[in-house]
């Protein structure tokens, strides 16, 4: 599962450069921000360098962090700004961020009514759904795949994903709530088209 | 999904109510409705479904080395050796 169990850490040692805290901090999130970075920009590589970017951040900014969030918050806002970072510099057509305007309700209105529940899992979970379920995740806009991953997969709570976002608890659930139903859509479709296939059988 | 005038309502609500954020009053009339519409539970079982299956899929494999390169990079290899890892 994707939770992050949050351990506690001494600020005091962290922040005075104790490197033995420090080691123990990045074994303890290092997991977490490595799924964050794949599911953001899609590749082990560029999630590898995303993750070592992040923790040297953390690293150089630990004097500057006030505490007012945790600390794990702290760092997926550091290793957020990274991949958006990463994505602009891949693609400076796009315009990426987590600010700006939203688009309208209707492109998440739900368009496939089909109850793919009673799938096994065998095929709900088989390596071409988990392919699948990683390639639309993909196409979400950054805005709302970065509201997903936080919530959904990691685990924060909404106040959490908003404060690693500098969001507002409102904004976030809107994201949410079309994260989830442009995800919901692509893959009543997708499993949809495979409950008719073991339905002709 | 038009013949009922109040799905839209419920359809927009239904990520909040999955995260337990509505009233109480506010989720036994999405229990209802839920109950009554057909095509609203096909939704909220599919939403539910496709965030448990994200969940359930979480699980990235992490390319070996990954640790040591990463404690190299930030200087802590006096740190490598962690019996837990």
């Amino acid at each position: 599962m994707g939770e992050t169990i949050s351990q506690v850490f001494s600020l005091e040692a962290l922040r005075s450069g104790d490197r033995a805290e420090f080691a123990r901090l990045v074994d303890a999130y290092s997991k977490s921000i490595y799924r964050l970075a794949f599911r953001m920009l899609g590749d082990s590589q560029d999630a590898e360098d995303m993750l070592q970017n992040t923790f040297l951040k953390v690293f150089q900014s630990l004097s500057t962090f006030e505490g007012r969030s945790s600390i794990l918050t702290w760092i997926y806002r550091i290793a957020v700004n990274e991949a958006l970072m990463h994505i602009r510099h891949q693609r400076p057509d796009l315009q990426v961020g987590i600010d700006g305007e939203d688009t309208s309700d209707n492109d998440y209105t739900p368009s496939q009514f089909v109850d793919w529940c009673c799938l096994p899992d065998a095929e709900l979970l088989s390596s071409e759904s988990k392919t699948y379920l990683d390639r639309v995740i993909q196409q979400l806009p950054e805005k709302l795949r970065v509201v997903f991953i936080l919530r959904d997969i990691e685990g924060l709570s909404i106040r959490e994903t908003g404060e690693a976002l500098c969001l507002t608890e409102t904004i976030v659930k809107t994201r949410l709530f079309r994260a989830r139903m442009h995800l919901r859509n692509k893959l009543s479709s997708y499993f949809g088209e495979r409950l008719d296939m073991e339905n002709t059988r | 999904m038009t013949k009922h005038a109040d799905c839209h309502t419920m359809l927009a609500s239904l990520s909040e109510f999955l995260d337990g954020e509505l009233k109480d009053e506010f989720c036994r009339e999405i229990n209802r409705h839920l109950a009554e519409c057909q095509d609203c539970r096909v939704v909220f079982n599919t939403l539910k479904k496709t965030i448990d299956l994200y969940h359930s899929a979480s699980d990235i494999q992490v390319p070996s080395g990954i640790r040591e390169r990463l404690f190299r990079c930030l200087n802590l290899e006096d740190y490598l050796i962690n019996p837990n890892k």
